[in-house]
């Protein structure tokens, strides 16, 4: 629990850790054979030392730290978070009041009956630190405003007695800042709340840390969602990829054509309200969290036919409909119209600058099979070259959101088909094979990218595997100083086909928090070992 | 219309009748689990030949009862006979890499008997710690438990799971694996372990239980003693898999006693040495005992009934395993396929469905000596917050 973290680091786990220690490192595995049980992780070499090290458990690693020996002591009752002179964020801040009163818990936990009083014989006789002083010094604090790609999530905290200073240039660094403070502060043996005084200086390496989560594959409660947004603060990413709707099933209320949940959604109780989506957004932006919706087409987009007739290919053997659907027919005014209708509602209702509208495993097979498809083919010279339809398509897309003001992402397949792309578009490369190259592709054509590839949690596998995650260094690719600019980031992907409430959670987490760090922390950060001993800490706090 | 369900009356009680009487005692592997289901009009019969059976069945009619779009509850008029192919059907968990809550072990047991398993296996200590709560040797959790009040099972603790197995027709069987996977001992229990040697000096770390000291034994057999009485069950399991080897050849008072006794450099002959003196405490306890393969592997003098739990996948490929141990006369059970802690992606439930435990070169009588299986959860990765997604 994120209270209990002191004692996972305390004095007494180390002791506990010291006679352990030499049972540990003599361990009996090195076996023929499937092993029954698996030899000791590495932490054989976990060596406890004299003393709690703060920098043990801070996760992801900050780009810059300075701790000293010297510690501060907290004191629940009159620890107070404030505003510091000349921030230009000042009550209300709802964001930042939320962001208090949740950090408060997080190092405390919940309020409990405390003696008050003066100090006992005995006590700690360290300096109190009283305060947390939050500046925000950009003009526009960001309080009632969105997060967005460009958003400053930079912090420079200093521990020191008698006050703390969080200083950052808008909101979002400040709440980047506030999860690292609770990180820094422990307990003893005694239950006394400590912390070292240190000097931080924190930004992110890449721009856009994400999180995707499928809910059309399985229906996840909105609780899940929630708790995933805690998990993914804990860990400074900062996009919710969500992939709302799918072949299975289409969960999302639509205000304008509710019959697409209405017959395409698992149930009446397997959906998300305008209210719900209003939440996940809200939660999300008091968190620091942008969400981008994406409303996969023309792919995987089974579901969607369910609610809107005719918006799918009917597929064909020889002259007659098999009463099976393909994917979203393009060669009809209908679709531009439906789309065009459904898009604003999207731009509307989700405030993000991004909408990703995927465009990945189009099957061709059965606009191959359909008679007013080949037709069209025909009349628009595209040969036989069914790319060229794909890519019509999405180009008519792309101009529906642009001129809803909107940027956005789309799968690698949409610029591996050579579909006219703006300029900003963000192509998100997941192809496991040879995505480095992708990159340099992506990349080299003057377009921005984001990583997934070699991140697709739902590929689960025996082991740490977290290490493999880890250890991508998602520059590794051929191409110019300017070209490696343009890889703003990446996410983790929690595909949903064998994924759902029961077990969303341990699957995800903590293996995403080796994303996270890839993508927060520098370059060099790499040490396997010492991300060991912070992980271990850092899940134990997370639960 | 076509398709309208047929109602019959109101049905208003299960009636269940178990021949043989005796409600209060532990289920055993000779255990009847055979059930008679009977559905018909005004009647619901569920017989069987002991109370195990009835359980089984209720399973079996809960699973048959169901709600139509009204929200009424029906059943549709069946007939069922049924019995469990093998008599061992367990599962493993592992306390000792990660502690399990109660509630943990206590759910665990509910879903085993919806799947009607009937062998909890309890592998309850082992290197990284030691939760069990021991009243002769109270130091051994005190030391070894990851934390001596939280994470330990009392007394208390384990009576209640027994109860609560019991209730649902289930079998508890400890392990306590010796003498490899036993670090956790050394702590609180000084002396236990072989003290490894660096040259002529001791390295400070520790192997396997020392199997020359008269001291071992005298321990060994007080704490089975009391685990025998913990325990109901009639089988204890004993462990002795992967025992490494390299401690005991360093250790200079081993090497003098592998000499004396003539071992040579076979060291498997030290393991056989120490096993068959637990083997024979753990008889004079009046207890059965089932070990892993290795056990058979390196040749120990075992009794006949000994069970041998088959879990190496490979070397020897376990189906050739499952040959020798039956031909040699022993029952065997079977778990190299079921280790369901190697995740993977994707319905990997197939591929252990579709395992086929007879599936091996031997006669009849060899196949008949296959008691059954355990699906094993080793709890390297697992805790309570991934135990019941990863298992079920």
């Amino acid at each position: 629990s994120r209270r209990a973290m002191g004692r996972a680091m305390g004095l007494a786990g180390l002791l506990v850790g010291l006679f352990l220690v030499p049972t540990l490192l003599v361990s009996t595995s090195f076996r023929h054979g499937a092993p029954r049980s698996e030899p000791e992780p590495d932490l054989a070499d976990w060596v406890p030392a004299s003393g709690a090290v703060p920098e043990d458990s801070l996760w992801p690693l900050p780009q810059w730290l300075r701790v000293s020996q010297r510690q501060l002591q907290l004191a629940p009752g009159r620890f107070q978070m404030v505003y510091g002179a000349g921030s230009s964020a000042e009550p209300p801040c709802a964001l930042l009041q939320d962001a208090f009163r949740r950090y408060y818990e997080y190092i405390f936990g919940q309020p409990r009956r405390r003696q008050r009083g003066p100090r006992p014989l005995g006590a700690r006789a360290e300096p109190e630190l009283s305060q947390l002083q939050v500046v925000i010094e950009s003009e526009y604090s960001g309080c009632h405003s969105y997060p967005h790609l460009a958003s400053s999530e930079a912090y420079h905290l200093t521990v020191s007695e008698p006050v703390a200073i969080l200083k950052a240039d808008e909101v979002w660094g400040a709440l980047r800042g506030l999860e690292t403070f609770s990180q820094l502060v422990h307990e003893d043996d005694y239950g006394s709340f400590l912390v070292n005084e240190s000097e931080i200086d924190d930004f992110p390496r890449f721009a856009h840390r994400g999180i995707l989560l499928d809910t059309s594959r399985h229906y996840l409660p909105l609780k899940s969602i929630l708790t995933n947004l805690d998990a993914m603060a804990f860990n400074k990413f900062n996009v919710l990829h969500w992939h709302i709707v799918d072949d299975q099933s289409f969960p999302y209320q639509s205000i304008y054509f509710p019959e697409l949940s209405d017959k395409g959604a698992y149930s009446y109780n397997h959906i998300y309200t305008p209210a719900d989506v209003q939440l996940v957004i809200e939660y999300a932006r008091l968190r620091g969290i942008r969400v981008i919706p994406e409303f996969d087409t023309p792919g995987h987009t089974q579901s969607w036919g369910k609610g809107q007739k005719d918006l799918l290919t009917p597929c064909y053997s020889g002259e007659h409909p098999t009463g099976s659907f393909g994917p979203v027919n393009p060669i009809l005014n209908t679709t531009y119209d439906f789309m065009t209708k459904f898009f604003k509602e999207i731009s509307s209702v989700f405030p993000d600058a991004y909408i990703h509208l995927g465009g990945d495993e189009v099957n061709f097979s059965c606009w191959k099979s359909n008679p007013e498809v080949k037709e069209f083919m025909k009349k628009q010279g595209f040969g036989i070259d069914y790319a060229k339809l794909e890519s019509y398509y999405i180009q008519k897309i792309l101009d529906i959101i642009s001129s809803y003001n909107k940027g956005y992402m789309v799968w690698q397949e949409v610029f591996d088909n050579k579909a006219q792309l703006k300029p900003d578009t963000v192509v998100q490369v997941w192809m496991a094979n040879n995505y480095a190259h992708e990159l340099s592709r992506v990349t080299g054509a003057g377009f921005t990218a984001i990583l997934a590839a070699p991140w697709y949690l739902d590929y689960i596998s025996y082991g740490q595997d977290w290490k493999k995650y880890y250890s991508v260094e998602p520059l590794n690719f051929p191409g110019s100083e300017k070209q490696k600019k343009l890889l703003i980031g990446g996410e983790a992907c929690l595909w949903g086909e064998f994924v759902d409430a029961t077990n969303l959670t341990p699957r995800l987490w903590p293996r995403a928090s080796a994303v996270g760090e890839r993508l927060w922390s520098s370059r060099n950060v790499t040490n396997l070992q010492d991300a060991y001993e912070r992980l271990v800490n850092h899940r134990c706090r997370m639960l | 219309a076509e398709n309208e369900l047929l109602w019959g009356t109101s049905c208003t009680q299960l009636l269940v009748f178990v021949a043989t009487p005796g409600c209060d005692g532990f289920p055993s592997l000779d255990s009847k689990e055979s059930y008679k289901l009977a559905v018909s009009e005004g009647s619901l019969l569920l017989s069987a030949d002991a109370v195990w059976g009835a359980l089984r069945g209720l399973e079996t009619f809960s699973q048959l009862v169901g709600r139509d779009e009204n929200g009424t509850y029906y059943i549709n008029e069946t007939e069922i006979v049924d019995f469990p192919r093998f008599p061992h059907r367990g599962l493993l968990l592992d306390t000792s890499r990660h502690y399990l809550p109660l509630r943990a072990i206590l759910e665990t047991l509910d879903v085993m008997a919806y799947n009607k398993f009937n062998v909890f296996h309890w592998h309850i200590v082992d290197d990284p710690s030691f939760p069990y709560e021991s009243s002769t040797f109270p130091e051994l959790s005190k030391q070894g438990a990851f934390h001596a009040v939280t994470h330990v099972y009392t007394a208390s603790d384990v009576r209640t799971v027994i109860e609560y197995a019991r209730l649902r027709g289930i079998r508890v069987i400890a392990e306590f694996d010796t003498p490899g996977h036993t670090l956790s001992w050394g702590p609180g229990a000084p002396g236990l372990l072989t003290p490894c040697y660096l040259g002529k000096d001791p390295s400070g770390t520790y192997g396997p239980i020392n199997p020359i000291l008269n001291s071992t034994y005298q321990f060994v057999s007080s704490l089975f003693s009391e685990v025998s009485t913990v325990f109901p069950d009639f089988f204890l399991h004993l462990g002795g898999d992967e025992v490494d080897f390299t401690c005991w050849k360093s250790n200079p008072r081993i090497r003098a006693f592998m000499k004396e006794m003539g071992f040579g450099e076979d060291y498997k002959k030290l393991e056989s040495f120490y096993i068959q003196r637990l083997l024979e405490i753990i008889s004079s306890l009046r207890k059965g005992y089932i070990v892993w393969q290795e056990v058979f592997d390196n040749g120990v003098k075992v009794r006949p009934d000994t069970i041998i739990h088959v879990w190496k996948e490979n070397s020897p490929p376990y189906m050739e395993e499952m040959a020798s141990v039956t031909k040699a006369g022993y029952q065997a059970l079977l778990s190299a396929p079921w280790y369901l802690n190697r995740i993977s992606y994707g319905q990997d439930w197939m591929a252990a469905y579709q395992v086929e435990p007879l599936k091996f070169e031997g006669v009849p009588e060899q196949k008949e000596r296959v008691m059954g299986g355990e699906a094993c959860m080793w709890g390297e990765y697992v805790d309570v917050t991934n135990l019941a997604p990863r298992l079920w």
